[in-house]
């Protein structure tokens, strides 16, 4: 009886035990407007041309034509580029 | 797909804080708030550097996983962003920031917070965009006019870039190229030290 109450004491205290050796993922996922805040709207959602000095030129609504905008802009900060070797 | 990142280049930045004043000037950022700022390793001995520091805008940002109110966000376009409305300003995301890049106004007596500011990329926030109730918390939005961030675009040497990571790590090999060295200095190395790059006695750090 002895022996199978401290057997049945150990399983529960191995178990226990192991419980603390389950590591959950922390990292969580975060999607687009899948937290607490409000939605916010995409940068290429606007037209270009209604900003003062704006200089890109993109079609509302289209991401690869507002990528394609931005990338030419950053070469501005490639002086191998802008001015030349 | 676009991937927004910063890129400071020691080996040209000057410690001209010209990058804080045009943040400060493009956001109208509030008094005793500093959204970038300039860090110089090794200050006053010959051989230092400066790198000038703000949100990296982390793929795995730690202020998002702290948030116990959950008000961070990031992009399509990979910039993390945070909805001001529902920040309690508990400062736990200035905690886990291993850039100190969240910063909190004195808004009140007995040393309480304000909501919390940070670097935005200039793509300013859950507002409609170029809105001024979005201007007023978050700033200029630049990237929904088709521009950069000011304090890259303002660089007078360029030793800041920002943009799609892709891109300015092309120009930044480009240029480690043609000079033929300071790929080196960007890093874990400068920031931590090897030997040779410990300051003397005396020096400031």
């Amino acid at each position: 009886m002895i022996g199978a109450r401290s057997f049945a004491v150990a399983v529960l205290a191995a178990a226990a035990g192991l419980a603390g050796c389950g590591e959950q993922d922390q990292v969580i996922v975060y999607q687009q407007g899948k937290y607490q805040g409000k939605p916010d709207t995409r940068p290429w959602s606007n037209a270009p041309g209604d900003a003062l000095y704006a200089t890109s030129k993109w079609t509302k609504g289209d991401k690869g034509s507002w990528e394609a905008a931005l990338r030419a802009r950053s070469q501005n900060q490639n002086e191998y580029v802008r001015i030349g070797n | 797909m676009a991937r927004m990142k910063f890129l400071c280049d020691a080996e040209r930045c000057i410690e001209c804080n010209g990058c804080v004043t045009a943040c400060k000037q493009e956001n109208e950022v509030p008094w005793g708030v500093n959204r970038r700022r300039v860090v110089t390793v090794n200050d006053g001995v010959p051989g230092e550097k400066s790198i000038s520091v703000a949100c990296m805008h982390c793929s795995d940002a730690p202020c998002m996983a702290v948030c116990p109110v959950d008000v961070f966000y990031r992009t399509e376009e990979g910039v993390v962003l945070h909805d001001k409305d529902g920040c309690i300003g508990c400062g736990y995301c200035f905690y886990a920031c291993p850039f100190g890049a969240p910063q909190f106004p004195q808004a009140g007596v007995f040393g309480m917070r304000g909501k919390m500011d940070k670097c935005t990329f200039c793509a300013g926030g859950p507002e409609p965009d170029n809105s001024k109730a979005e201007f007023a918390k978050y700033g200029s939005n630049r990237l929904a006019q088709g521009k950069l961030p000011a304090c890259a675009e303002m660089c007078s040497t360029k030793a800041l870039l920002g943009g799609d990571g892709s891109v300015i790590a092309d120009i930044f090999r480009d240029r480690a190229l043609k000079r033929g060295k300071g790929a080196e200095v960007w890093g874990w190395a400068t920031a931590y030290g090897k030997p040779e790059q410990q300051a003397p006695k005396g020096g400031k750090s």
